[in-house]
């Protein structure tokens, strides 16, 4: 994040491109480019200095539509393209996008060492848990059993969990948030957005054609209030329609469990709070599955770390301080040299 | 501080000769490689030209004793103009049974054998396959044996250090060091005062280490050596006058990109990943940080283009290096470069393959996959590196070009320029012709693909220029907008664009010259990269015989020179030697229909002057 100066006060449409959208009719994506536009208008975010940088799929065709600069590049490289732009130029922010098979799959390498050097990119994963543009093959986030033209007697590899892989490889900032929670979401982007170093925000999105419905167990009307907890900082794990059920740590088995507040005496005292600095207990909040347990939702980890380009760019000083600024006709002649008369 | 001790032998029954080939040859343990570096440092200083060729193995610490853990570094040098490291030794010095066995066959007839004989152990013997002592078998009666109990010598010569006995033995490096310079009448101080540097906070081990230096030395003036080894004297060459230093293949590369970069007026973003024999390129630059170089150690090769490619879509010179199977790896992400047309640098060390091949060995075979590897219709410019220090001016060259047209180039060098060093007459970089770059930044017409009328380059616009916003990625691009265009007409009109920008190279580069000869006659000896020079050597040789035979070097594989082919037509016959199985040979005969033959050599080592000869001599009498 870098301190803008825009001219003006700029909306949402504002970082919209003149191009025709061209995802299916009803997919998720189309929510998240107006959250994406929303939240950066909400920051007053400077176009000319904002970067998207993406890979291949259906969400990596999302820098085309953003008034913005954009880099759509190759299958799986967006953070290592990233990575470069924000080496070359850190006053930029940088934002990367992609989904489950860009991200995790061709280009899981990229995505953990992003993570773990910390270099300041705003990671957007669009998990739909299939492969959509290449016509609707099981991801590396498929449940076990998905029917899928490349596997359609159901898929029998055991899926990855992106937030739980982001925590595992150090990210230090790890968030979820949803296509449809339009008011969730930017606030989740906008923490990711103001975070130094690497942030993750995985997105659940719905894919209308080739896997509907693979999130409503926990996103539709009727279960939302019992499947999601939302959780913040500092504040007590609570969920439910009237914030009656609560988040426990059992500290025999160092698990979460799902109590109600006033049932078996227990009071909302007895709640775990949320501390977004204890990657532990982020880990745990990103383990929980429905039906026995909500989808953790927000920020579930934000800590303190030093960037990577920051430090990179300290060395340079650094040497730059200690031996002066570079002299090309001195380094020529380093070393042993003799003279022919 | 230790000094050399100031007796030099008088010399006037030293036997003067024109040049001379030298190997050390030992365990990876041994420190040939310093050895070799050191003599090559003092034979420099004495005013002789030189060439080097290390050679060592794969095994970080292969173990002692072993064949495949032998090290070693050889050295040509001269009162002439020298153009290779030498085809045959007049000196190995084998510090163990495997440095004799796996170096023996290259020795002269009657060259000289110098061999530790307190390394000629049962077991060490064992180790390298000898049944019996070769030293005492009289196996060696076609050569000069001097067979000497360096490591005891070394021992004794350090014994007032308080060393343990390993620690003493660490020293007879330098103490076979001492005795090659009393051989060839060189002064020790260079070699002094390094050792000084180098162990300044253990004065101890410097110490010790000149004193095994100044004790190989005695040994040469005081001992009974065979009359035919008085010492020898090699004269120095007639050389330009100027200041001078020795380069390899990788300093060269190095310095050429920085120089090239500030003649742009870019910093440079260099990204790569650990390979043999590319990764010296990133030690170099990862030391170079007080120019505002960025190095990035990348998580994969892929990783290291993609990164490169991003850096100079921000505005900064992108880099990236790897050998041959990293290459192969990184192709679909310069395929993005070429596709989106950002410039980038990509260094290619190419090693002797397939896969995984020999990666400490070199060969020349890469060309294909430079020219012509990538998916589609993806024409890049290919630069090729002679000698060690040609990678300075090739360097500065590619970066001319890819910032000029905004394309990828491939600089191809190979695992014998890397490592192998020459003297090299430092320029003077501020005298160099600039090529600033100028981004765009006048939004008045802009669009990101509309191309410069006479290099067909689009403009380059640093993202943070206001009101240029614009999208670029690797699905085909409408003419001039840029914006995704599957339309069929549009495909056509962009391929044809990209070739042919990167084929107008070709009017914005020097017409290829004849390297030795005439232009035109019965053969053209036609090379590129690492073969300059032994062809060079050879072609030289048959010309003194009196032979109708030229010398055409090239350094740009792609697009080829505009005059190459009218030139090729004016001899009889074209013969191109390669360490591959004859890729530009092919190149040749495709781009202009004629009969090209090839000379082909897989061996991981580098052409010898006389195979050459012999091919040249073949062909001329056929």
């Amino acid at each position: 994040m870098n301190v803008q100066s825009p001219p003006e006060k700029l909306t949402a449409r504002d970082y919209a491109t003149d191009q025709e959208v061209r995802w299916c009719p009803g997919c998720g994506d189309y929510a998240i480019l107006k959250g994406v536009q929303n939240t950066l208008a909400q920051l007053e975010a400077d176009p000319k200095n904002t970067v998207f940088v993406s890979g291949i799929g259906c969400a990596a065709r999302f820098p085309y539509y953003m008034e913005t600069y954009g880099f759509h590049t190759i299958h799986g490289r967006s953070p290592a393209v990233a990575s470069g732009v924000k080496l070359a130029n850190p006053e930029l922010d940088v934002w990367v996008v992609g989904g489950d098979g860009d991200m995790l799959s061709i280009g899981g390498n990229h995505t953990m060492h992003a993570l773990r050097r910390n270099i300041d990119l705003q990671i957007l994963l669009f998990n739909n848990q299939i492969y959509g543009l290449t016509k609707g093959q099981y991801s590396p986030t498929s449940k076990i059993g998905t029917r899928s033209p490349s596997t359609p007697l159901g898929s029998v590899d055991n899926p990855v969990s992106a937030a739980q892989f982001a925590l595992g490889v150090g990210g230090n900032f790890v968030a979820r948030s949803s296509d449809i929670l339009q008011k969730h979401l930017p606030e989740v982007l906008k923490r990711a957005y103001h975070h130094k170093g690497a942030s993750f925000v995985e997105i659940f999105q719905n894919c209308i054609v080739y896997n509907d419905g693979a999130f409503k167990h926990f996103t539709e009307k009727g279960v939302q209030d019992d499947m999601q907890i939302h959780v913040e900082h500092g504040k007590p794990l609570l969920f439910g329609k009237e914030k009656e059920k609560g988040l426990v740590l059992n500290r025999d088995e160092m698990r979460l469990e799902v109590v109600t507040v006033g049932e078996n005496g227990v009071t909302e005292a007895d709640i775990a709070v949320h501390d977004e600095k204890n990657r532990s207990l982020a880990m745990m909040l990103a383990q929980m599955e429905p039906p026995t347990m909500p989808v953790a939702l927000g920020v579930l980890y934000c800590g303190d770390a030093p960037t990577y380009e920051t430090a990179v760019h300290a060395q340079i000083e650094q040497a730059t301080k200690a031996n002066g600024p570079g002299d090309i006709t001195k380094l020529l002649h380093r070393g042993q040299t003799w003279t022919v008369e | 501080m230790s000094e050399a001790v100031a007796i030099e032998r008088p010399d006037e029954d030293r036997q003067e000769v024109e040049s001379a080939v030298v190997r050390f040859a030992g365990d990876s343990g041994d420190g040939m490689q310093l050895t070799g570096t050191q003599f090559t440092m003092t034979a420099a200083i004495a005013g002789n030209d030189l060439a080097t060729f290390p050679d060592f193995p794969a095994e970080i610490r292969a173990p002692a004793g072993t064949t495949f853990g032998v090290s070693a570094y050889q050295i040509n040098f001269g009162a002439r103009k020298i153009m290779t490291s030498g085809d045959q030794l007049d000196v190995l010095v084998a510090m163990n049974p495997a440095a004799l066995i796996t170096n023996l066959a290259d020795v002269k007839p009657n060259g000289i054998v110098i061999a530790d004989s307190g390394a000629f152990t049962d077991r060490n013997l064992a180790k390298a396959g000898y049944e019996k002592n070769p030293l005492e078998d009289d196996s060696l009666h076609g050569y000069r044996l001097v067979a000497i109990d360096m490591s005891r010598l070394t021992v004794e010569a350090v014994k007032e250090f308080g060393l343990s006995n390993k620690e003493a033995l660490r020293s007879k490096n330098m103490w076979a060091l001492g005795l090659i310079y009393w051989m060839y009448g060189r002064k020790r101080q260079a070699s002094v005062d390094w050792l000084n540097a180098k162990f300044k906070s253990k004065p101890d081990i410097a110490a010790a280490n000149i004193a095994a230096l100044n004790a190989g030395h005695a040994f040469g003036e005081t001992a009974e050596m065979p009359a035919e080894l008085s010492g020898f004297e090699v004269l120095p060459a007639k050389i330009a006058p100027g200041t001078y230093r020795t380069i390899t293949g990788t300093e060269s590369v190095a310095l050429g990109l920085l120089t090239g970069a500030q003649l742009a007026n870019l910093n440079i973003t260099f990204c790569s990943y650990p390979i043999t024999p590319a990764s010296s390129l990133l030690h170099q630059l990862a030391r170079m940080k007080e120019f505002g170089v960025v190095t990035f150690q990348a998580e994969d090769e892929i990783a290291a283009a993609a990164a490169a490619i991003g850096a100079s879509y921000a505005g900064t010179l992108g880099i990236t290096s790897s050998s041959g199977p990293g290459i192969a790896l990184k192709m679909e992400a310069i395929g993005l470069a070429i596709a989106t047309e950002l410039p980038l640098v990509v260094v290619n060390a190419q090693r002797a393959g397939p896969s995984t091949g020999m990666p400490t060995k070199t060969e020349q075979s890469d060309l294909y996959q430079a020219v012509y590897g990538r998916n589609g219709d993806a024409p890049m410019p290919v630069l090729s590196v002679s000698t060690p220090a040609d990678g300075y001016e090739v360097a500065i060259e590619a970066v001319r070009i890819a910032t000029k047209y905004m394309t990828p180039v491939m600089v191809l060098t190979d695992g014998y320029i890397v490592n192998a060093s020459e003297p090299w007459r430092i320029p003077d970089p501020t005298g160099h012709e600039k090529f600033a770059v100028t981004f765009r930044t006048d939004p008045e017409g802009f669009q990101p693909f509309v191309r410069d009328e006479a290099t067909l380059a689009r403009p380059w616009v640093r993202p943070g220029t206001p009101e240029l916003m614009h999208r670029i990625g690797g699905i085909e691009r409408s003419y001039n907008s840029g914006h995704i265009s599957y339309d069929p007409a549009n495909h056509q009109k962009m391929t044809d664009a990209r070739a042919a920008k990167v084929a107008g190279i070709a009017n914005d580069i020097p017409e290829q010259d004849v390297t030795l000869g005439e232009p035109g006659g019965k053969l053209a000896v036609v090379g590129w990269g690492s073969t300059y020079g032994p062809i060079n050597r050879a072609v030289n040789n048959m010309r003194d015989e009196g032979h109708d035979v030229s010398h055409i070097h090239l350094r740009y594989i792609w697009p080829l020179p505009r005059n190459l082919g009218d030139l090729l037509a004016g001899y009889d016959h074209v013969l191109v030697p390669e360490m591959n199985n004859g890729q530009l040979k092919t190149v040749l005969r495709d781009q202009y229909m004629i009969p090209a033959e090839g000379l082909n050599k897989v061996t991981g080592k580098p052409f010898l002057i006389g195979e050459l000869e012999t091919a040249i001599r073949a062909r001329l009498e056929k």
